[in-house]
């Protein structure tokens, strides 16, 4: 079967992800996914690609020369920086927030968890330059490296034509953009059984599953799905009750004293992954509409079982604490106060436990071919579906060997 | 002077209005003379907070009214006061009075209060009186008359002779399109009060009257409808410039009456119309017997609301904060001589009605 890694030249990735095809290769398309979206302004080409992927893994980006695109969205962690709660920068910083898989990104409308950038390539260029993720003070190290290192030198001339400071910002972040384009991953379980047709290809738990997903569950009127693909996402943005719990009793002062500070100059990419406060406003500290406060972008499901911890916070371990979540209408602990600005869609769920069990089962089965080695091999407890005395069914999803690890039913 | 309301800096100014700060002039002040004139209130209506049993409520309605308390407070400059526009309660029970009441004990400032039938027509409005006062009253603010009307009355013999009981007489009037109801009236014994009150008011003070049910005659079968509207409306005319808000339709609606400017508020519970589909779980809407389409059900906030009032040099303009929604602004056009929806007053902006089979 086709990989959904298309063209992917690095040998960070090469090892990992098998069944690469080669570049040039008829692009088929992964089942489950439609096609990539591509802007007109930047097409994508095999060399273009590969020079984003150099830039992607280029460490001399960050001002301690340790840091990459690729520390946070690691290829060998389902190109998030898993287990870790939020992300790591220079110096060992820690932002606010977790960082988000890079697959399957490129379906995204808007970017960052709080929708803050409107595209692929302009999200590229704001790690760079953010104190606590690569913590240069501007673009100017970067535009020097690739406009003297020779093989940059060479490859932007080839891929854009251009050279000296006819590179800029621009170049660099569409060929990031157009690498990351290329990150998609679907074919998984899931995929094989309700698009391809395969009634073998996933449990009856995982059936079971995805019937809750679509009813009880309520899940897929944010993860949304389609007749012939499904992004699992509305890429909207909800207040789940997750991050802004914490800040409640001073939302009406912080919110208010916030917008002022932004009016004043603040920059807002850098106050929310700075400010554990400012970076539970969400979407609102964007928009400064009242119905964002607390928003965050609805992720997507795929591959989730490979990405943990989860929510923009990193906040819950394990994706039957994320079910437990909505089940609880909004809180993570059942009693603890529901936050005034939940969004209408949250309420409890009333689920069973082997509902819950049925549900988390029904996720595994969205892990891509290419990443379920990696979720066998995880030590971390993303698939650890399990409450008090109920035991899940042991999921066929992942591939053999994985009972062994820490999979289901541990 | 043409004002751009535009809806996101007058969001910036008015509402989590640091405005000030964002801007160097807000709207209010762009506007007219005398700024010190100028005044904002809240306006949060038709939360209908309803018992289950014991103290369990109906979580859709208490989190529509806690997120619009939450809201509200967050508002800059502070509004002045808030109206709550009635119906608090569904069925008039001490419970739901006082949970409700307890809910909107958040808000920061003064409340006013108006009555709703689903908050009378238990014990006729008795336990409300004891939490917020009478039933009727008035007062003035800033240079502008405010009166608030108990317009949910009806005839004596619908009320105290009909009914078996109250519980009865309660469940009759809180059906939408029950045909056992009865219009609505403001009542001989108010006018009278009313045009007494109006009497001490020169004809150039700006009024503002609240009343529960639209004091204009809008469809007789969901009781949209004051029975003696046009009584009420006679003691306005004197007046250069009314402006009659009311709750009640739980929809954005404005009309211009002779010189009185009418505006709706939204509900913070559900809208009207509503469908019954995407149930999945009890829904405790009350029952409609003809269904409509409505938005987006998933989010029960969807469609529902509530508002902030402008008033300046005597005329308001309304500004109805809307879950999944465009933000949407309702003011009185000098030029036009009506209220206009800022956004959707042209033709070719209009959105489009639905399509009903």
């Amino acid at each position: 079967m086709a990989p959904p890694i298309q063209p992917v030249r690095v040998a960070t990735c090469a090892t990992l992800l098998s069944g690469l095809v080669a570049m040039g290769a008829a692009l088929a398309q992964p089942l489950g996914l439609p096609p990539v979206p591509v802007p007109q302004n930047n097409p994508q080409t095999p060399e273009k690609i590969a020079l984003g992927d150099k830039l992607f893994n280029d460490k001399r980006f960050s001002s301690t020369g340790e840091v990459s695109c690729a520390t946070c969205h690691d290829p060998k962690k389902a190109f998030t920086d898993s287990p870790l709660v939020t992300s790591e920068g220079i110096n060992k910083l820690t932002g606010t927030r977790n960082a988000p898989t890079v697959i399957n990104s490129a379906y995204f409308k808007l970017f960052f968890w709080d929708g803050r950038s409107l595209d692929m390539e302009d999200q590229a260029q704001h790690p760079i330059v953010n104190p606590v993720e690569m913590g240069l003070v501007n673009h100017d190290p970067v535009l020097q490296i690739v406009r003297t290192d020779p093989d940059y030198v060479a490859r932007f001339k080839k891929v854009f034509n251009k050279e000296g400071e006819q590179v800029t910002m621009k170049e660099v972040q569409q060929a990031i953009a157009s690498f990351e384009r290329t990150i998609v991953a679907g074919d998984s379980p899931f995929d094989k059984w309700h698009y391809g047709g395969d009634e073998k290809a996933v449990s009856e738990q995982v059936k079971r599953g995805f019937n809750v997903f679509l009813t009880k569950g309520r899940c897929v009127s944010c993860h949304t799905m389609e007749q012939d693909y499904a992004l699992f996402t509305d890429n909207r943005f909800h207040n789940i009750g997750v991050g802004v719990n914490r800040i409640q009793a001073e939302i009406p002062q912080f919110a208010p004293a916030f917008l002022t500070a932004k009016s004043a100059g603040t920059d807002v990419d850098k106050a929310v992954l700075t400010n554990p406060k400012a970076s539970e406003l969400g979407r609102f500290a964007v928009t400064e509409t009242l119905d964002e406060i607390g928003a965050f972008k609805t992720s997507t499901l795929r591959n989730v079982a490979v990405t943990a911890p989860f929510m923009h916070d990193g906040s819950l371990k394990t994706l039957r604490d994320v079910v437990e979540h909505y089940n609880n209408g909004g809180v993570t602990k059942k009693d603890d106060p529901v936050n005034d600005f939940l969004s209408g869609g949250i309420r409890p769920l009333n689920l069973t436990d082997a509902e819950i069990s049925d549900l988390v089962a029904f996720m595994e089965s969205l892990t891509s071919p290419q990443f379920a080695a990696q979720k066998a091999a995880s030590a971390n407890p993303a698939s650890c579906n399990v409450k008090t005395t109920a035991v899940a069914n042991v999921s066929p999803v992942a591939p053999a060997g994985k009972s062994a690890s820490g999979g289901e039913g541990m | 002077m043409d004002i751009k309301y535009d809806r996101r800096s007058f969001i910036k100014t008015s509402t989590v209005g640091v405005a000030g700060a964002a801007l160097p002039l807000t709207m209010v002040e762009l506007a007219f003379a005398k700024p010190s004139d100028n005044f904002t209130f809240a306006y949060i209506s038709d939360s209908h907070i309803q018992q289950i049993k014991g103290n369990q409520f109906v979580r859709n309605w208490d989190r529509g009214l806690i997120r619009a308390v939450a809201e509200t407070n967050l508002l800059t400059p502070r509004p002045d006061f808030v109206i709550f526009g009635g119906d608090l309660a569904q069925m008039g029970s001490k419970p739901e009075l006082d949970h409700g009441a307890e809910l909107l004990s958040k808000l920061n400032g003064k409340v006013y209060h108006v009555m709703g039938e689903h908050d009378y027509y238990l014990d006729l409005g008795e336990y409300w009186s004891k939490l917020f006062g009478k039933h009727y009253y008035s007062f003035d603010h800033k240079g502008v008359h405010f009166v608030v009307l108990n317009s949910i009355l009806t005839t004596d013999e619908w009320t105290f002779h009909r009914w078996p009981s109250n519980e009865q007489r309660m469940a009759e009037m809180a059906g939408l399109d029950n045909p056992n109801g009865s219009p609505f009236m403001v009542g001989d014994q108010q006018r009278d009060w009313l045009k007494k009150d109006l009497a001490k008011v020169k004809k150039d003070t700006p009024v503002v009257v609240f009343s529960h049910s639209p004091l204009q005659k809008i469809y007789k079968g969901w009781n949209f409808w004051t029975d003696d509207a046009e009584q009420v409306q006679a003691l306005l005319a004197p007046f250069d410039k009314v402006t009659v808000f009311y709750g009640h339709v739980h929809q954005i609606q404005y009309n211009q009456i002779g010189n009185i400017a009418f505006t709706s508020a939204m509900a913070t519970a559900w809208p009207w119309p509503y469908p019954q589909s995407y149930s999945q779980a009890q829904q405790l809407l009350p029952k409609l017997t003809v269904q409509m389409n409505r938005a987006d059900p998933f989010f029960e906030r969807d469609a529902t609301g509530w508002q902030f009032i402008d008033v300046n040099s005597g005329r308001a303009s309304a500004t109805f904060n809307l879950y999944n929604n465009k933000v949407r602004t309702v003011a009185f056009d000098p030029q036009a001589g009506h209220p206009i929806d800022k956004t959707y007053q042209d033709p070719d902006r209009r959105i489009q009605p639905q399509t009903h089979y």
